[in-house]
C-alpha cells in the first residue's frame, strides 16, 4: 500500500511537470508562432487571419475586456455583458492583428521572468533593433491561475501598459457620454466594421 | 526685467493652481498617491488644442520629419546625438536637485567627453566608452520627485501634452535653469542667439517625430479615442520617469489592483 502511494505521488508530480507550461516558454513559443506568420510570403489579410487565431489561443480576451471597462463593468446587466464581450472580442482581434501585421519578421528574445504571485508572472523580452527602429523592451503580464493554460493579459512596451491605455480610452468615451454604455458599443462596432 | 518677473509670477501661479488642484479633487500631492488618476480639467479646450496640433502635425511637422528621415543616416544620428548632448545641461542640475550627485558627475563627464571628443556631441563617444545609459531629467520631474502633484492635464499649442506641474517646470528653463538658453539668449556672443536656441529645440522635436512616425500612425489607426490614448501614454511615461523606474518596471502597473478583481476563468 505504501509503495503504491509513493508510486502514485511520483506519477502525480510527473503529471504536473509534463502539463504545466512555464510563462517564459509560453511567451517565446507565442512570439515564435507570430514571427513565423509575419515572415511568410502570404497576403496581409491572410496574416491577419492567422494572427487572430494566435490571439484567441493565447490572450485572455474576456479578462482584458472586463479590465478595459474599469468600474463600469459592475453596472452592466447580463445581456449588456454578453453584448460587450462580443463587441470587445471583435475590436480586440482587429486592433491586435492590425498592429502586429505592420511588422515583418520581428525578432523577440525572452530573457527573464518575475513571478508576482500565484496568478501573475511578468515575462521580460526585447524586440531586437533593426536599421529602422531601436531595440524595444516588451514585458508580458501572464495570467497563471491555470498553470496548464497561461494567458496574456497585458503588454508593457517600454514601461507603457497597453491594457491601461485601452482602459483609459474606454473611460474617456464613457465619460464623454454620461456613462452610457451604448455609446461605447457604437464606437466598438464602428471600429470593427470599418 | 519685467519679462522675467512676469514669467516668475506666471510660474508661481501655475504651481499654485497645481497645488490647489491637487488638494481639490482626485489629484494628489503626496509621493505615494502620484499614480492616482490625473484630472483632465480643461478637456474641451484640450481636445480643441489637440485637434489644432494634429492639423499642424499633418501639414507641417510630419512632412518635415519625413524629409528628415531621407537625410543620410550619419546626419540623422549626429543631429539626434547633438540635441541629446545639449539636454545634459538641463539634466545635470536636475540630478543635483534630486540629490543624485553620482549621476550628476557621470553626466558632467558624459557632456565633457561628447562635446570635445564627440565633436559638439554629434558622436556619442561616452556610450562607446561604456558610460551608463543616459536618462533625461527635467524640472517637472524634479518637482514631481519633491512631492508636487501633477495638477491638471493640459495640451499646449505646438508643444503637445503636459501637466500644470510639468509646464511650470519648463518655465524654469527660461528663468535661468537652462545654461544653453542662458548662453544663447543672454550670452552676448556672436555665435549664439535666440534663433539658435529655437532652432535646436525645433531640431529636437523633429528628431523625436521622425523616430516615431510609424508608431504614432499605428496608434492613431488602432485607437478608438486617439486623444485619450496620447493622454494615457504621456501620463504613464511621466509617472515612470518621476519614479526613475527602469522601463517596464512592474511596480507601476502592479499598483493597479483592478486586475485582481477580474477572474474570468
Amino acid at each position: 500500500m505504501k509503495k503504491f502511494l509513493i508510486l502514485f505521488f511520483i506519477l502525480g508530480l510527473n503529471h504536473n511537470s509534463v502539463y504545466s507550461i512555464e510563462p517564459d516558454i509560453f511567451v517565446q513559443s507565442t512570439v515564435n508562432r507570430a514571427s513565423q506568420i509575419l515572415s511568410k510570403s502570404i497576403s496581409k489579410e491572410q496574416k491577419i487571419l492567422e494572427l487572430k487565431s494566435i490571439a484567441k489561443d493565447t490572450v485572455d480576451i474576456k479578462g482584458v475586456g472586463f479590465y478595459s471597462l474599469g468600474q463600469a463593468r459592475k453596472n452592466l446587466n447580463i445581456s449588456q455583458k454578453k453584448r460587450y464581450l462580443e463587441l470587445f472580442e471583435n475590436y480586440f482581434l482587429k486592433s491586435f492583428s492590425s498592429r502586429l501585421s505592420e511588422y515583418t519578421n520581428p525578432k523577440i528574445e525572452v530573457y527573464g521572468k518575475n513571478k508576482i504571485n500565484e496568478n501573475y508572472t511578468i515575462v521580460n523580452s526585447l524586440l531586437i533593433s533593426t536599421s529602422e527602429r531601436p531595440e524595444i523592451k516588451i514585458d508580458w503580464r501572464i495570467y497563471t491561475k491555470n498553470p496548464d493554460n497561461p494567458l496574456i493579459r497585458d503588454l508593457i512596451i517600454e514601461g507603457l501598459s497597453l491594457a491601461r491605455t485601452q482602459k483609459e480610452e474606454f473611460a474617456s468615451i464613457l465619460n464623454s457620454n454620461d456613462g452610457n454604455i451604448n455609446a461605447l458599443f457604437i464606437v466598438l462596432e464602428e471600429f470593427s466594421t470599418n | 526685467m519685467f519679462k522675467k518677473l512676469l514669467i516668475i509670477t506666471l510660474s508661481i501661479i501655475l504651481l499654485g493652481s497645481s497645488v490647489n488642484a491637487g488638494s481639490n479633487g482626485e489629484l494628489s500631492l503626496s509621493k505615494e498617491e502620484q499614480s492616482e488618476e490625473i484630472k483632465d480639467c480643461f478637456e474641451k479646450l484640450n481636445r480643441a488644442t489637440f485637434a489644432f496640433n494634429q492639423g499642424l502635425d499633418r501639414s507641417i511637422i510630419k512632412p518635415i520629419a519625413k524629409s528628415y528621415r531621407n537625410l543620410p543616416e550619419p546626419i540623422q544620428k549626429g543631429t539626434g546625438n547633438a540635441v541629446k548632448n545639449l539636454s545634459n545641461l538641463v539634466t545635470i542640475p536636475n540630478n543635483i536637485l534630486q540629490g543624485d550627485i553620482k549621476t550628476a558627475i557621470i553626466n558632467t563627464a558624459r557632456l565633457a567627453v561628447n562635446t570635445t571628443l564627440g565633436i559638439f556631441g554629434t558622436i556619442d563617444v561616452a556610450n562607446k566608452m561604456g558610460f551608463p545609459k543616459y536618462e533625461k531629467e527635467d524640472y517637472g520631474q524634479t518637482l514631481g520627485s519633491w512631492g508636487v502633484g501633477p495638477g491638471c492635464y493640459i495640451v499646449i499649442p505646438v508643444l503637445g501634452p503636459s501637466t500644470i506641474r510639468d509646464t511650470a517646470g519648463s518655465f524654469a528653463n527660461i528663468i535661468g535653469g537652462d545654461p544653453w538658453y542662458n548662453a544663447s539668449v543672454h550670452g552676448n556672443n556672436e555665435f549664439l542667439s535666440e534663433r539658435v536656441y529655437i532652432a535646436s529645440k525645433a531640431l529636437s522635436g523633429i528628431d523625436f517625430r521622425a523616430n516615431n512616425i510609424e508608431s504614432l500612425d499605428n496608434l492613431e489607426t488602432n485607437s478608438v479615442d486617439f486623444y485619450a490614448s496620447i493622454r494615457s501614454l504621456y501620463l504613464q511615461d511621466r509617472e515612470n520617469k518621476i519614479k526613475n523606474n527602469q522601463r517596464g518596471n512592474i511596480e507601476v502597473i502592479y499598483k493597479d489592483d483592478d486586475w485582481e478583481e477580474i477572474d474570468s476563468k
